[in-house]
């Protein structure tokens, strides 16, 4: 037996120190609050639609059109946002490691460019394709995996840069990621010498065509959503982001693990870009510009952390949602298009703000 | 021989100039609990990191095990079954328990490389049953460490040593930092792993706790072993004399 008592202590208290857990105090998931967000900004705009302008934001109002939202409206608020909601999930996971990818709007106009080249039909309208990059190779009418392998190959190259440099050279991601940036728009613009280039095949084209790329921007979100909670890959991103010593005393290889997620993000960016070349029908070196920003707004918007360790793929799609409705909404008040640009500039300082506030008083015990 | 778990010979670490450590020979046996002390800048904590591989030494042997060893970082010392509590805790502060427990070893359902499947339950329920081996209570496992007192930090990071070590486990100051409850759980704790014969070095400063705990206690002073004595051969006097160099010279014990 114990010569002091002292099981008594451990078996009488709660917890340690007699601390007991209440389990009415346990905090929000941070996803509940954005989804709160959401629906409240969903609230206000239809509540001011209806005030001043006598029409729903969401319900159906027309008479020619049955059901009973506004389905058109609800299509574009996502379709609007699911292209750099792709990019977006990538994002995700670097934050969460406690990184952050500045590329990969570069990568998407890169990508775009040099898939493009690989999907594009040999004659338009009986002459031959005026834009096509590699009509002398003969190189047109490819199947569809053509182009969309080398597109994920671009994709590929360009993560595994990224996390190379930033897991053995030891430079900060923000560095890295930069020089990425650069290069890859200077790659966009140098593959056609600026060039759009334009008619792709029929089979390439579906890819983007209708709300496809939702069902790609969803599908994709839950695929990531899955692993990031239930595989090894998703512990070890939450463990780097928030205590990159602990985890490497752990055991965990923390370069490799870099690696891999720079490189999915990559891909993913490259995703982003077959959609949205395909539903353009055309790439053009400038595609893509700030779409890195969007990506890692809606990551934030949606509660994922900037020092890492915390957030997920559905808090980043709700984040995603956020910015549909708000652009949509402002084009439904018929407010002018530079509005939103500064909307959106305030929401993410004051998104990255509440998560502030909310460790701060995490930390006090609040 | 045999009942030997861990053996130095002559371990000696120099950083440029400064020698940390000298000639330090120390012996651990099976299901033995001994204390280090000493100052600060005693040589205590180069020579936990000699040994758990954190750092490699400039001179000397290590017997582990009944092997002679050279480990090339921390991971290898805790593949081979040494254990560390460090001072500054090895956790993740937005996991919950049990992935922490099981942080860099997890078990899985399906083998896909990294994209392996965990399971969840599995490791659960071996967390739940290494903090009652432990005698650990931690009011919510799936709450984060983020949510967590010092006191349960550290008695977390102390299962997850408890639960993997086989064959040593070392403590670095386990209650530097905590309040009288919270360092009483700690000792508990420790109690409860020398009532399941587990060996441990525990590094302390408090005189009260070593000889509460412990069966050894080596005083390290200036990089040197002053002093190596079985806990019913001295007291917290003869301990700070030879701590402050009031007392010198080698007291060997003479192993039994």
């Amino acid at each position: 037996m114990r010569p002091d008592g002292g099981k008594d202590v451990s078996q009488t208290s709660h917890g340690i120190g007699g601390l007991s857990y209440d389990a009415k105090k346990r905090p929000w998931p941070a996803e509940f609050n954005v989804f709160l967000a959401l629906v409240i900004l969903v609230v206000a705009f239809e509540l001011i639609g209806r005030v001043f302008l006598g029409d729903s934001f969401l319900f159906n109002t027309r008479e020619n059109v049955s059901g009973l939202f506004n389905e058109q409206r609800l299509q574009i608020i996502i379709l609007q946002v699911s292209i750099v909601g792709i990019i977006a999930i990538g994002v995700t996971q670097v934050i969460i490691c406690g990184g952050i990818d500045l590329s990969s709007g570069s990568i998407v106009g890169a990508t775009a460019m040099i898939a493009m080249s690989f999907a594009q039909v040999a004659t338009v309208n009986g002459n031959p394709n005026p834009k096509a990059m590699f009509l002398a190779q003969g190189w047109t009418d490819l199947p569809v995996i053509v182009p969309l392998l080398v597109a994920i190959g671009c994709g590929l190259l360009a993560g595994l840069i990224n996390g190379f440099l930033i897991a053995y050279t030891r430079i900060p991601p923000f560095i890295a990621t930069l020089g990425m940036m650069v290069t890859a728009r200077g790659i966009a613009k140098w593959w056609s010498k600026g060039q759009p280039i334009s008619f792709p095949t029929e089979s390439f084209a579906a890819i983007g065509k209708g709300l496809m790329p939702v069902v790609i921007f969803i599908s994709l979100a839950l695929l990531f959503q899955l692993i990031l909670s239930y595989t090894k890959y998703g512990k070890h991103c939450y463990a780097i982001g928030s205590n990159e010593d602990a985890a490497r005393m752990s055991g965990i290889k923390i370069a490799n693990h870099k690696v891999l997620v720079y490189a999915i993000a990559g891909i993913l960016a490259s995703l982003a870009a077959v959609v949205l070349c395909s539903k353009n029908l055309t790439a053009q070196a400038g595609m893509g510009v700030m779409y890195e920003l969007d990506a890692i707004a809606m990551a934030v918007i949606g509660g994922v952390s900037l020092s890492g360790g915390r957030g997920s793929i559905i808090g980043t799609v709700i984040g995603s949602l956020i910015f549909g409705v708000i652009i949509s909404g402002f084009t439904f008040l018929r407010l002018d298009a530079y509005y939103q640009e500064m909307v959106k500039g305030v929401i993410i300082v004051g998104a990255v703000v509440l998560d502030q506030w909310r460790q701060r008083r995490r930390a006090i015990g609040a | 021989m045999s009942d030997i778990v861990l053996k130095t010979e002559n371990l000696t670490k120099h950083y440029g100039g400064v020698h940390a450590l000298q000639e330090a020979n120390f012996e651990l046996r099976k299901g033995e609990h001994v204390a280090i002390m000493g100052d600060n800048g005693a040589g205590k904590s180069t020579f936990v990191r000699q040994i758990t591989g954190v750092e490699q030494r400039t001179d000397g042997k290590i017997w582990f095990d009944g092997k002679e060893v050279n480990f090339a970082g921390p991971i290898e010392a805790r593949e081979a079954g040494i254990e560390t509590v460090f001072q500054n805790l090895a956790l993740a502060d937005d996991l919950d328990v049990p992935s922490n427990l099981f942080l860099g070893r997890e078990k899985v359902l399906f083998n896909l490389g990294p994209f392996s499947i965990l399971d969840r339950k599995a490791m659960r329920k071996a967390t739940e049953a290494a903090l009652v081996r432990t005698a650990v209570k931690i009011p919510n496992l799936s709450s984060t460490i983020r949510h967590m007192s010092g006191g349960q930090r550290q008695c977390v990071a102390i299962a997850r040593t408890a639960t993997f070590a086989s064959k040593l486990i070392i403590m670095d100051e386990p209650t530097a930092a905590l309040g009288v409850q919270e360092t009483a759980q700690v000792e508990n704790i420790i109690r409860t792993l020398k009532e399941n014969g587990e060996p441990l070095i525990l590094v302390s400063h408090n005189m009260r706790q070593v000889f509460d705990l412990v069966d050894r206690i080596v005083v390290f002073r200036r990089g040197k072993i002053v002093a190596n004595l079985r806990k019913q051969d001295t007291d917290g006097n003869d301990i700070v004399a030879y701590i402050t160099g009031a007392k010198t010279g080698q007291a060997e014990l003479q192993a039994a």
